[in-house]
């Protein structure tokens, strides 16, 4: 944990969110339901309030030893929400900071990382602290690859994990073969060594990490890479099958296609910050999205001619 | 695996042509005088041109250099390696009583550097940018840039003169016989060069071992280790020390080389009498047989060092055990 991020947490005003009523309406809080959304309890799982992420670094362009520090924001302002049973995908160019949205959910940051906002769990303003302790203990991240593993470690003793001093070792242990019998990964694979595992397999592996600390919410952060998209689609048929079950999952992607196929909403990102958070349906017609960036993705979808015209979406 | 062996034997015996021929060369070469440097001035001034002749004769030095070291060749390959003229013994209980002490000496400042060393790094790369580290790097860069020499006059200086804890030189105690000389003395007069050898040893390791470690934190599968709720001390005990157990051993192992030649000027400075000490006598006294006996042991201990490291990593590291197994 940074220094920066211990003398500005996320700050603890409870405006906003909190003293909104929740009712199954079609738009609030900038954003519009899917059908499958939830309220559970009267509020979204995990709520991301005017989330600012920026880095202190030296200028660039100067001198070496003239090169003064200044602040770059990256994430500007952002909102986002996940419900109860919905996959939001969080659509953006790749290298925008997208992945930044993981960190702060998770609360890792970078040691030069200023973060500011508010992010609510289950209804509850989190902290930095408290978003740490959340970690594999509410909020469950799936990486991008099997380079996310130990590249020295068993995968079955990985993925039994090591941050839950509090269950034996042999209840983990029950757990993780329940979830590889069910996701079809025999017992030999919990013997290999990451290096050893397929693509597909690492897949399931990793999925199987995030549900053996049975989360509330799953982040994936691109977690289908170089797949097509129907592989894709196929590959994240795990992570709707969570969500159906009662979790939230919010998916960061840089292929609007897949978020169209698989996700409930779509969350548009655009220079640090979420343009527009709408449902799926609404991208049927160009007419039912209200920023401008929304609609050229709209345009740049394959169906619709890849056509470029309104600003350069990706 | 037989051609992994029989391609280390193959090297190995490579080496140590190498290294006798490049003794024999060397030694050839150098403008000592192995009459001279073995009868002392004095007693060649008054020697007549005859018993000189007959010494030089004796002692093989018109001998070309070829024919010395086919010579020696044939006599080491059927295990003789030959008589020290400095010592007058024959060269392999030179080197056997030698290389006791100087083992032992080694074997500590290896084991205390690599240790020490180790753990430093890992305490300094955790903490990055914090005092800690900043103390840690601070000891490390000065240490590195300290010749070896200098630091052991030093300790002479403050702990053998001016605390008195630590004998000045030797081995063992002045005017005790080797039958009286107990273990406890015999560690009492290693402690101060081991101790040299070691602090020197220590920086190298350290910063490597920081660095290393500064690049298992950055990884992607400690970023994911973190996510699923491991502290920073969680993380580097589940899956730090088995990633850097892998360069580590490939740096102690390789350092054993650096220790060698650390040890010669150490036992130089504290009168230590290893084989360092016997190598730096035999070269100054152009003892061929002695420096070629040493220069082969050395290598030898070296080679098995650098052999044991690559043996090592098969055994920590799955992805080279496994690859291997199957191609």
């Amino acid at each position: 944990m940074g220094e920066a991020s211990k003398t500005n947490p996320l700050s603890a005003i409870p405006v906003g969110h909190a003293t909104i009523k929740h009712e199954d309406m079609q738009a609030h809080h900038h954003h519009t339901h899917a059908p499958v959304s939830r309220h559970e309890h009267g509020h979204h799982v995990l709520q991301v309030e005017d989330l600012s992420v920026g880095f202190r670094m030296y200028e660039e362009d100067v001198p070496y030893f003239r090169a003064k520090q200044r602040e770059t924001e990256v994430i500007d302002r952002l909102n986002i929400s996940v419900h109860v049973g919905e996959i939001v995908a969080v659509v953006g160019a790749s290298g925008s900071g997208k992945t930044l949205v993981a960190d702060a959910v998770l609360g890792l940051f970078e040691p030069n990382a200023t973060v500011h906002g508010r992010i609510w769990f289950d209804g509850e303003l989190q902290d930095a602290d408290s978003l740490q302790k959340l970690r594999g203990h509410g909020i469950s991240l799936v990486p991008q690859s099997v380079n996310s593993l130990d590249p020295l470690m068993k995968v079955g003793r990985q993925v039994e994990g090591f941050a839950h001093p509090d269950e034996s070792h042999a209840v983990r242990r029950r757990r993780r073969e329940k979830l590889f019998a069910r996701y079809g990964l025999s017992e030999a694979v919990a013997g290999m060594y990451p290096f050893e595992l397929s693509g597909g397999m690492a897949r399931r592996v990793l999925v199987c990490c995030a549900l053996m600390d049975d989360p509330r919410v799953i982040v994936a952060d691109e977690p289908t890479p170089g797949l097509d998209l129907e592989l894709a689609v196929r590959a994240l048929g795990d992570l709707r099958t969570f969500a159906d079950e009662g979790g939230g999952v919010l998916l960061i992607t840089h292929d609007i296609e897949l978020a169209l196929q698989v996700a409930d909403r779509v969350a548009v990102f655009e220079n640090g910050t979420v343009v527009e958070e709408t449902a799926v349906a609404n991208f049927a017609s160009p007419d039912l999205l209200e920023h401008p960036f929304s609609r050229a993705l709209w345009h740049a979808l394959p169906e619709h001619d890849f056509q470029t015209g309104g600003g350069s979406p990706c | 695996m037989p051609r992994f062996i029989a391609r280390n034997i193959v090297k190995f015996v490579l080496l140590l042509l190498a290294v006798s021929l490049v003794a024999f060369t060397l030694v050839s070469v150098s403008p000592i005088d192995p009459v001279q440097a073995n009868v002392g001035q004095a007693a060649l001034v008054n020697m007549s041109e005859a018993k000189r002749a007959q010494l030089a004769e004796y002692w093989g030095a018109n001998t070309p250099l070829w024919e010395r070291y086919a010579n020696w060749l044939t006599a080491f390959v059927q295990g003789d390696l030959g008589m020290s003229l400095r010592y007058n013994a024959p060269v392999a209980d030179v080197i056997a009583a030698r290389a006791l002490n100087s083992l032992a000496l080694m074997a500590t400042a290896w084991a205390a550097s690599g240790v020490l060393g180790f753990a430093l790094g890992i305490l300094a790369g955790a903490n990055r940018g914090r005092l800690v580290d900043r103390i840690v790097k601070g000891y490390c860069f000065l240490l590195a840039s300290v010749p070896t020499f200098w630091l052991g006059l030093v300790f002479l200086v403050v702990f053998s003169v001016q605390l008195g804890w630590f004998p000045f030189g030797f081995s063992v105690p002045i005017g005790v016989s080797a039958a009286d000389v107990t273990l406890a003395d015999a560690l009492h007069h290693l402690a101060l060069p081991a101790l040299t050898l070691s602090v020197v040893g220590v920086a190298n390791i350290a910063l490597h071992t920081r660095e290393k470690t500064i690049d298992v934190l950055e990884s992607d599968y400690v970023r994911f280790a973190r996510a699923r709720g491991l502290s920073t001390w969680g993380v580097l005990r589940h899956h730090g020390l088995r990633n850097l157990a892998l360069p580590a051993i490939t740096l102690q192992f390789a350092s054993i080389s650096e220790i060698f030649g650390g040890s010669v000027l150490v036992e130089q400075v504290f009168s230590y009498p290893g084989l360092g000490q016997a190598a730096v006598t035999a070269g100054l006294g152009g003892d061929v047989a002695l420096l070629a006996g040493i220069a082969v042991f050395s290598a030898a201990f070296v080679f098995a060092g650098n052999f044991i490291a690559n043996v090592l990593y098969g055994v920590v590291d799955p992805r080279m055990r496994k690859g291997a197994g199957r191609a």
